[in-house]
């Protein structure tokens, strides 16, 4: 097997200019994507005829809620990938994406709350998967906070690659609360395996600005990471070159 | 001695009974998260209300979170001495697995931190009214939970060992790991107490500690390794 690509895909030179080619494409189709997936949801979509159009954010919690619990198994192959490969790259990439997904795991917190004021009576309750998400959010919280904690670059990755990969052990826990035990939270809305429970006027907007909220997860990275690849390699001379310095 | 002639078992016992030793000549190590578990348990009758029908229906989660909190603050001693004195190092240059010395110190940890709340948890459970059906779920979860407790803290303790007044971060760490094990525990005596069967959250909290017992001592070499090479 020709491991050339990834190989490359570890230099830090090389992603920083292949990632300023892919940047504004992905923000454009992005920004496309989440116009149409929320203008047709908040606006088009018909309303629920059982919670009326309270339940219009799913078009904001489900894909916040989805990047939340994957941004996090995401940082832990980061992890792994630093561990064993030593890959540079892999702990850029783990340290950016650690506040952003926490921003997303928090989003999904609130638009949660915000749903389930009208639809459950209550802003919060103590069920398994609201309790699970709140979990990963401290999980979230730790590995930022021990990357502040220890000075030495190399250290810091590696700590926080061990720290990633054991929180892991909660994501199986998010996504099973809803069928281990009895919680007000519902079953999965969507599955790969079974043919959707909703209507399609309905799924298509979610299905787009899932998608969206994907493309715009990617791009904000790498627009950390390329800040986070110049700020690391600064002393370098090709940083120095493409910045004119 | 060529380290060789050791078996791995007499290096086993043998951190243990040093770790024991080091505990017993200063009882502090021991005493203070103790008394620090009686205190805090005190605070919450005097916090909320001490009326005997509300305490008794959160006994069992105030003996938990109060296990928990004793065994978190006595966490930060579990790798802190051992590296400022070196013999940490030595633990790192030994031709013995690391995992296995590391499981050696859980255990000690476990001896003089969880058992001694075990054997305290009873009387507090007494004072807070905990109703008499709950009491061997409180002690089989706390049995089960506690040695969780030390296993996965071991982990923020090892990642934390270098850094200068790590106590809160170790807390950050550890925290979200410590809360499933919480939340089992305290279903089982709050189910023994509605007169339902805690032995599914029981089995969990085993599995739980197999699962820990298994793995965290690899993770908490491996971050004693990384560390130490920073």
């Amino acid at each position: 097997m020709n491991w050339t690509f990834f190989h490359k895909l570890g230099s830090p030179k090389w992603f920083y200019d292949i990632s300023g080619r892919w940047l504004p494409w992905l923000a454009t189709i992005s920004a496309l994507l989440m116009a149409t997936g929320l203008t047709w949801g908040l606006l088009f979509a018909p309303p629920d005829y059982l919670q009326g159009n309270s339940y219009r954010i799913i078009f904001l919690h489900v894909p916040t809620a989805f990047l939340a619990s994957a941004v996090y198994v995401m940082m832990a192959c980061a992890g792994a990938v630093t561990l064993i490969w030593r890959v540079k790259l892999a702990d850029v990439a783990l340290k950016c994406m650690a506040p952003v997904g926490a921003s997303f795991c928090l989003l999904a917190l609130i638009t949660g709350a915000i749903w389930g004021k009208p639809t459950w009576g209550t802003w919060w309750v103590w069920d398994a998967r609201l309790t699970s998400v709140l979990i990963l959010l401290f999980l979230y919280i730790g590995v930022i906070a021990l990357r502040g904690a220890i000075r030495s670059t190399t250290t810091a990755a590696k700590a926080c690659a061990v720290l990633s990969i054991v929180g892991v052990v909660n994501i199986p826990i998010i996504k099973f609360s809803v069928q281990w035990w009895n919680t007000l939270h519902q079953g999965a809305t969507l599955k790969l395996t079974e043919k959707p429970a909703m209507a399609p006027e309905m799924l298509w907007p979610l299905l787009i600005s899932i998608l969206a909220f994907y493309l715009f997860f990617t791009a904000v990275l790498l627009l950390r990471m390329r800040t986070e690849i110049l700020n690391r390699e600064r002393r370098t001379q090709w940083v120095q070159q493409r910045l004119g310095g | 001695m060529s380290e060789q002639a050791i078996s791995g078992w007499q290096a086993f016992s043998g951190v243990i009974r040093r770790d024991l030793t080091l505990a017993f000549r200063s009882p502090g190590q021991i005493v203070n998260p103790v008394a620090f578990y009686l205190m805090v348990a005190s605070l919450f009758p005097l916090g909320i209300a001490p009326e005997e029908a509300l305490l008794s229906r959160l006994a069992g989660g105030i003996v938990w979170i109060g296990a928990l909190l004793a065994v978190l603050l006595s966490l930060d001693s579990l790798f802190r001495s051992d590296q400022e004195d070196g013999s940490l190092d030595q633990l790192l240059l030994s031709l013995h697995p690391l995992p296995l010395l590391v499981l050696a110190k859980i255990t000690a940890h476990w001896l003089t931190s969880g058992l001694a709340l075990i054997i305290l948890a009873p009387v507090l459970a007494l004072m807070l009214h905990l109703p008499a059906e709950a009491f061997p779920a409180l002690m089989f979860s706390l049995l089960l939970g506690t040695p969780l407790l030390s296993l996965a803290g071991g982990i923020g303790a090892a990642l934390t060992v270098r850094v200068q007044r790590g106590g809160l971060l170790l807390t950050l760490l550890s925290l979200p790991l410590y809360i499933p094990v919480l939340i089992f525990g305290t279903t089982a005596v709050q189910s023994a107490m509605d007169g339902m069967d805690y032995n599914g959250h029981l089995l969990w909290l085993g599995a739980l500690l197999v699962l820990g017992i298994c793995l965290a001592p690899l993770a908490i070499a491996a971050s004693l390794r990384i560390v130490a090479d920073g």
